[in-house]
């Protein structure tokens, strides 16, 4: 039960083995038990627990925040280089050598997420009590709900890459259940399905990258494989960095597997701030800043990150500036903005800190974002036509306040959160160095202003200019139980940024799991004043386009760029030509092959022997004298054989 | 002298006969009869046999022949009585409904 440590075998820090959990971190495991809990009493409880099971539902999360503060608490108590605790909860699998305990990791990258898991998770439990309160399948949702904060923790806490894949699948199974939470509804199923598939290809990568990583070091743990990778070669690394990678494109949306967080839209809005915007979509960050030992050791790894991020930032805001739908154009901007997380990531050491920083800030300003679309969309009758919104400013101050706190955030004004998060990241893109540092460097840039453009731009269509509802919708403020979690996440909005970021904490905090960066700039850089710059013109931009002048009802043709990015930069017609029709070809040629040739010969034996025995049949004519004869020559035959061979 | 060569040829004559009647003869009794000559044809060729050299295995079964050949009778007829009652003849060639 007692962690070894071997500190001094293996150069990375994340390769020590941790120290035994004690006192509260002990009972680590309920972290996992709450929201398993509240899922098993939801969903298997049925109608009963329809009229309090929403009461269970928010009170497991909150529990489980609670327990993950009590666990903060007592790790800031240790000193900085003992703060990585495990603990085994059962035998997992174990067969002769095959031995994979399940083990809980509580170390400093786990409690950040620990905590923003819960943490947000709770606020958007609360939020959905309000925003579901009129939906008859509501305790269903919290069951899911549950059931997906059990998965997401599992996943952050395990010790070993097969734990962390349980996780992983569990939470693709609970989006899979809230996207198409409204399966009546066509396009939710549809895009439930389309988001399990796309999933199942980035998972089919990180299957393969443990069973290379069992095959090569023997282990799944992290212990195990950070401690062996040194060992590996250069090929074998490479392949486990880029099979990971493709396991994070999956869950976190990135090129090429983006196409389904588009679609996933179609689930309620909690879910969209939840799960596709906070929490599940970011595993993909986690995995690679998880992995950071495998990364460090390959270059050709790193920089496909590194690439993969930088240009998911730019497709994922390039969609964002097309969409009407709010929802939507608040999906291209969560793709835009893992984009930048992974881009960090791929930068090594000099970026890790940096993605978990804007992965904890975004996590707050874009889950109060999509609240705040969720409370609009709410009091809209289920209306996500911005083109339809217009003037609620007044209509609704607070979700209006709210939701220009963390616009202010996310576009990266100072003082708010994305100044802080974001501006390290392109700074740290630039000093990466080399034609691949300025590429890198000048798309997060570019993306920067976009961003700016199409925030301001979802900002004035949604909240200023002219009314353009319809007759029948009066919107008024959320109720309190909407309105509180939204300004919880404001307040997250403005300060979270700066608290991780100024006085190193985050990077001191963060230090001994992922490494420190090289070179410190300051907060101030001439990177970070052309973002600012680039920002600005991107808000006049949007302002001029969209607050001077009026916004039709009706789209208006649009560009070249306007009309791709409507559809997706045409993701699904390329998914659909390279992969969709080459396998419908080769679904039908199997097909005719499995019917002409496969069956083809089969069938033909068999109406071989089928026609010559029709025929053959014939010989029994029921006649006993011709039988009599054919016995008779038999026998005369027989003799006449036995005859001649013997003379 | 009768040589056992007579004995066989005799035997071969009436074995012909029994198989010709067999298989051209549409009657069933007839065929029964014939079947028998076919029988006796064999006895007598055992008898022959036994006879020239001196041991008694061909008699003895010439006797089980006789005895077997007795069984089939009876219950050969008894089937004949049978479709005789049914289809009102004692044609072979009528009773073909087990074919094809």
């Amino acid at each position: 039960m007692t962690g070894s440590v071997h500190a001094a075998l293996v150069p990375h820090a994340a390769a020590i083995a941790s120290l035994h959990a004690t006192g509260i971190q002990d009972a680590a495991g309920l972290l996992l038990a709450f929201p398993l809990l509240g899922a098993a009493i939801l969903l298997l409880g049925g109608k009963r627990t329809n009229s309090w099971g929403h009461l269970v539902g928010v009170a497991m999360p909150v529990l489980a925040f609670a327990y993950g503060l009590a666990a903060f608490v007592q790790m800031l108590g240790y000193p900085a280089a003992q703060r990585s605790r495990e603990l085994i909860l059962y035998q997992f699998i174990n067969v002769g050598r095959f031995q994979i305990p399940m083990g809980l990791r509580l170390d400093q990258l786990s409690i950040c997420f620990v905590l923003l898991i819960t943490g947000v998770g709770s606020l958007i439990h609360i939020f959905a009590v309000g925003y579901m309160s009129h939906d008859p399948e509501r305790r269903r949702f919290f069951g899911y709900m549950n059931l997906f904060l059990a998965a997401m923790l599992l996943l952050v806490l395990a010790n070993n890459y097969l734990g962390l894949y349980a996780g992983w699948e569990g939470v693709g199974l609970a989006s899979y259940l809230l996207i198409g939470f409204w399966q009546y509804k066509p396009a939710a199923a549809v895009a439930a399905k389309k988001a399990f598939i796309a999933n199942r290809v980035g998972d089919a990568g990180l299957s393969l990258a443990i069973m290379l990583m069992f095959a090569q070091f023997g282990s799944v743990t992290f212990t195990g494989v950070f401690g062996a990778v040194h060992s590996a070669s250069h090929g074998i690394v490479l392949a486990i960095g880029l099979l990971l990678l493709l396991g994070a494109c999956g869950k976190s949306a990135q090129v090429p597997l983006q196409s389904w967080l588009l679609d996933a839209m179609e689930g309620p809005t909690p879910v969209s701030a939840l799960i596709h915007a906070a929490t599940m979509v970011t595993a993909g960050v986690y995995l690679i800043v998880r992995s950071a030992p495998i990364f460090d050791l390959s270059p050709g790894a790193r920089l496909a990150v590194a690439i993969v991020g930088a240009v998911t930032l730019l497709w994922g805001a390039i969609i964002g500036c097309a969409k009407d739908d709010v929802k939507k154009a608040l999906a291209g901007s969560t793709m835009s903005q893992i984009g930048y997380m992974m881009l960090a990531a791929g930068l090594g050491p000099a970026g890790y800190v940096f993605a978990i920083a804007h992965l904890l800030a975004h996590g707050f300003f874009k889950a109060g974002l999509f609240l705040g679309a969720g409370s609009v969309k709410h009091e809209m009758n289920d209306e996500v036509d911005m083109r339809r919104f217009g003037g609620l400013a007044i209509a609704m101050p607070i979700t209006f306040v709210t939701f220009t706190l963390a616009y202010l955030a996310i576009i990266g004004v100072p003082p708010f959160s994305g100044f802080f998060t974001k501006d390290p990241i392109i700074d740290a893109a630039f000093a990466h160095g080399g034609t691949s540092g300025a590429l890198l460097g000048t798309a997060a840039l570019l993306g920067a202003g976009i961003t700016a453009f199409y925030m301001t731009r979802v900002m004035l269509m949604t909240f200023f200019g002219e009314r353009r509802w319809d007759e029948n919708v009066h919107p008024h403020e959320a109720p309190p139980i909407m309105t509180a979690p939204m300004i919880v996440l404001a307040i997250g909005s403005v300060g979270a940024g700066g608290f991780l970021i100024l006085a190193n904490r985050l990077l001191n905090f963060l230090g001994p799991v992922t490494g420190v960066p090289p070179v410190l700039r300051g907060i101030w850089t001439p990177v970070g004043g052309a973002s600012l710059g680039l920002v600005v013109v991107g808000a006049a931009i949007a302002w001029v386009l969209y607050g001077r002048r009026e916004v039709p009802v009706t789209a208006p043709a649009g560009n070249l760029v306007t009309v791709a990015a409507r559809k997706d930069l045409y993701g699904d017609a390329i998914n659909e030509g390279l992969l969709m029709r080459p396998g419908q070809w080769l679904t039908r040629l199997s097909v005719y092959f499995d019917n002409r040739g496969v069956d083809g010969l089969v069938n033909t034996v068999a109406a071989a022997f089928g026609g010559s025995s029709g025929r053959m049949r014939k010989v029994q004519t029921g006649f006993v004298r011709s039988y009599a004869l054919s016995m008779l020559v038999g026998a005369v035959l027989l003799v006449g054989t036995f005859l001649l061979v013997r003379l | 002298m009768v040589s056992p060569a007579h004995f066989i040829a005799l035997a071969v004559i009436l074995f012909v006969i029994g198989a010709v009647g067999v298989l051209v003869r549409r009657n069933a009794i007839v065929v029964f009869m014939c079947v028998e000559l076919m029988l006796n044809a064999c006895n007598l060729a055992f008898v022959a046999f036994a006879r020239m050299h001196g041991a008694l295995d061909g008699q003895v079964i010439a006797f089980f022949v006789m005895v077997v050949a007795a069984a089939e009778v009876v219950v050969g007829l008894a089937i004949l009585t049978a479709i005789f009652r049914a289809r009102r003849s004692a044609s072979v060639d009528d009773a073909n409904l087990m074919k094809y």
